[in-house]
């Protein structure tokens, strides 16, 4: 409206004089990463069966993009082998999206063979990151993408675009904001509809964030992006709530804080679902997350994996 | 309104800005939580870790123990260190010795040993003890005041002004809390002008400084806002700090917060000793590692070497025979 246009316009008058920020999302919109982003980084492989049940108790609770499963290669990630199973074995609820990783062409041909109607891809801002990763430079990562992308559009399949190590990596440390920027820029250009920004260990700070958001809203709209925040060192909710004070309003997170992080031994990765719909509902903004539906969802897995929940809300579970 | 293009001729400074028009700042904060990302450049880091967090912790730590945990936190630079407290033993065995810990400490020069003093019997053995700093806890929360320390808010506060007079004539620097400024494990929800009368009836009885408490750690930046919005009404916002708890996770976004609307002092705890009596299992106050973690990645200044808060941190929970609640702790024991 007027007021927002004229404090647009000044802000870009003085540029980082007043960050006088827009008003807080009225809704945001969660991405549910536990049954695949979460599982694949737990030790304890699930049955078919679990995975399933998970998807549906939480296509129950309200959220309405859950991604799914990986159509990666079981040899390299054992727990996703039952890709195929678990993309035919869940019930689709109406009006909810339920994405899978495509690393590349077969992957994706796979996913859709599967049913799958939406696929996600992924790059990197860190060039050892991608090397180390998936043994190619960030630029070959992203040709090689050219062909599921072509393959996508012409099935009418959306694509999220994830980019990882955006505020550090394990090998180079820190990342360069504008590296962030243009990885982000290519995948969007190349027709993902959505760029999700991973802290992928989870290093990240509200100044880290802020300083990497900034760059990389210069050149991708702010609604086209999201965040994937790991809350290794305890900083996942400060950074989500700096980037929605940026305007952000999508929050990918993983029911249960499930999934550690690889790169420190015992330390936690995901930010927990639970944690992120209590700050959020506290702040007036909506979700439509049934926050006890969640948590049940959450105890379910927390069961199934034999290990506790790495969500305060869920641990608290005070009368309040 | 004032006339935009005349703004032009200031575009180099928009403080200026805000002085000429003092609509365009209220006009621009209109929106429901606008806050302009100005963070103090240095907080103040109150640590509570051998007080609010051993007296909250099931095992009953030795004394030299707690003073090696003392002195371990004085070196890292910590410039307020809360030591112990003289309440009756009969209630919190573990501040038992809390004359032999005072005595027993190596006071760095420039660090600050708080103590609570819950009464005058109290007060008087913190003196008698050496104390050089005090503080008193009130509550936001009629019903917890009653069921926590046996009597109504009205009530605490004389108890108080009789501590805080004794304090003044000594010129002993009196600190105070307000429990429960975000939610009551009793009461539910508490009303902001609530927290804001008890803070400002303990800051004009002579406390220098009120640390508002999420006791039971339910506040989100939400409430929190609200909050802080209505206290710095009656309070200065220097003399505000903020003691959040981590029992929903919430603790750094309110810290956040905190620092957004201008407050400068945080209380925390190494290795975020302490868990929650009203939620057993779950953990209390924050972790000081996690909140340095955070302020060091703003570019806040402290003074305090994280380094060597993990290493106390890793010290009391070997002692504790637990691990540590700092995720920073965490990650640093494991990263490869």
């Amino acid at each position: 409206t007027h007021l927002v246009s004229i404090s647009r316009w000044l802000t870009s008058f003085w540029g980082a004089g007043i960050k006088a920020s827009q008003a807080l999302p009225e809704t945001v919109k969660i991405v549910e990463v536990g049954p695949r982003d979460g599982l694949q980084n737990e030790k304890v492989v699930v049955p078919t069966e679990a995975k399933i049940n998970l998807i549906n108790m939480l296509s129950e609770s309200g959220l309405t993009v859950i991604e799914a499963t990986s159509f990666v290669s079981p040899k390299w990630v054992p727990q996703m082998g039952d890709q195929v199973e678990v993309m035919k074995g869940i019930k689709k609820k109406p009006g909810v999206s339920y994405p899978v990783l495509t690393p590349n062409l077969r992957g994706f041909q796979a996913a859709v063979k599967a049913g799958a109607s939406e696929v996600a891809i992924f790059g990197a801002a860190s060039e050892l990151f991608s090397k180390k990763n998936i043994n190619c430079s960030v630029e070959e990562s992203l040709q090689r993408f050219d062909e599921v992308m072509k393959a996508a559009k012409e099935a009418a399949v959306p694509v999220r675009g994830y980019v990882s190590c955006v505020v550090g990596c394990p090998y180079e440390g820190k990342v360069a904001p504008e590296k962030v920027a243009h990885v982000a820029k290519r995948l969007y250009s190349m027709g993902c509809y959505e760029i999700s920004l991973g802290d992928t260990i989870g290093v990240g700070t509200p100044g880290s964030m802020t300083e990497m958001l900034e760059a990389v809203s210069r050149e991708v709209p702010v609604s086209a992006l999201a965040v994937h925040c790991h809350d290794t060192y305890g900083q996942a909710l400060a950074n989500i709530l700096v980037a929605l004070q940026m305007g952000i309003s999508v929050v990918d997170s993983s029911v249960a804080g499930l999934g550690g992080c690889p790169y420190a031994q015992g330390a936690s990765g995901n930010v927990a679902t639970e944690d992120v719909v209590y700050m959020l509902h506290g702040l007036g903004i909506k979700t439509g997350v049934d926050l006890l539906k969640l948590m049940d969802a959450g105890s379910f897995i927390c069961r199934a994996l034999n290990r506790k929940t790495n969500s305060k809300v869920a641990q608290a579970a005070c009368k309040l | 309104m004032g006339s935009i293009p005349t703004t032009v001729k200031h575009c180099l400074s928009y403080e200026q800005l805000f002085e000429d028009y003092p609509w365009l700042r209220r006009w621009l904060q209109e929106e429901k939580i606008i806050t302009e990302h100005e963070y103090p450049k240095f907080v103040k880091i109150v640590e509570v870790g051998p007080r609010d967090g051993l007296q909250n912790e099931k095992e009953i730590v030795p004394t030299g123990v707690k003073i090696q945990l003392i002195d371990m936190l004085s070196a890292t630079g910590l410039s307020v260190v809360e030591a112990t407290s003289f309440v009756s033993s009969k209630w919190v065995p573990q501040m038992a010795d809390h004359t032999q810990v005072l005595q027993g400490i190596q006071r760095a020069p420039l660090t600050q040993y708080p103590v609570l003093t819950p009464n005058m019997q109290g007060f008087q053995d913190a003196v008698a003890a050496g104390a050089t700093e005090v503080a008193v806890f009130g509550s936001a929360s009629e019903t917890f005041s009653r069921q926590n320390i046996n009597c109504s808010i009205d009530e605490s506060m004389l108890r108080f002004q009789e501590v805080i007079n004794a304090a003044k004539e000594r010129q002993i620097p009196v600190r105070g809390y307000v429990s429960c400024a975000l939610g009551c494990p009793h009461e539910g929800r508490i009303e902001p002008s609530k927290v804001a009368e008890v803070a400002k009836r303990l800051y004009e009885m002579g406390c220098y400084e009120i640390s508002l408490g999420d006791t039971i750690g339910v506040g989100t930046p939400g409430s929190m806002f609200k909050m802080l919005q209505m206290v710095k009404k009656d309070v200065p916002i220097d003399a505000l700090a903020v003691h959040c708890h981590d029992t929903y996770g919430q603790a750094l976004p309110n810290i956040l917060t905190a620092l957004q609307m201008g407050v400068s002092v945080v209380d925390s705890a190494v290795a975020g000793l302490g868990g929650c009596p009203y939620a057993p299992g779950s953990t209390g106050n924050v972790s000081t590692e996690d909140v340095l973690y955070m302020l060091h990645g703003m570019g806040i200044q402290t003074n305090v070497d994280l380094n060597k808060v993990i290493e106390a941190g890793d010290f009391i929970c070997n002692a504790l025979g637990r691990r540590t609640n700092s995720k920073v702790g965490q990650a640093k024991s494991g990263t490869l």
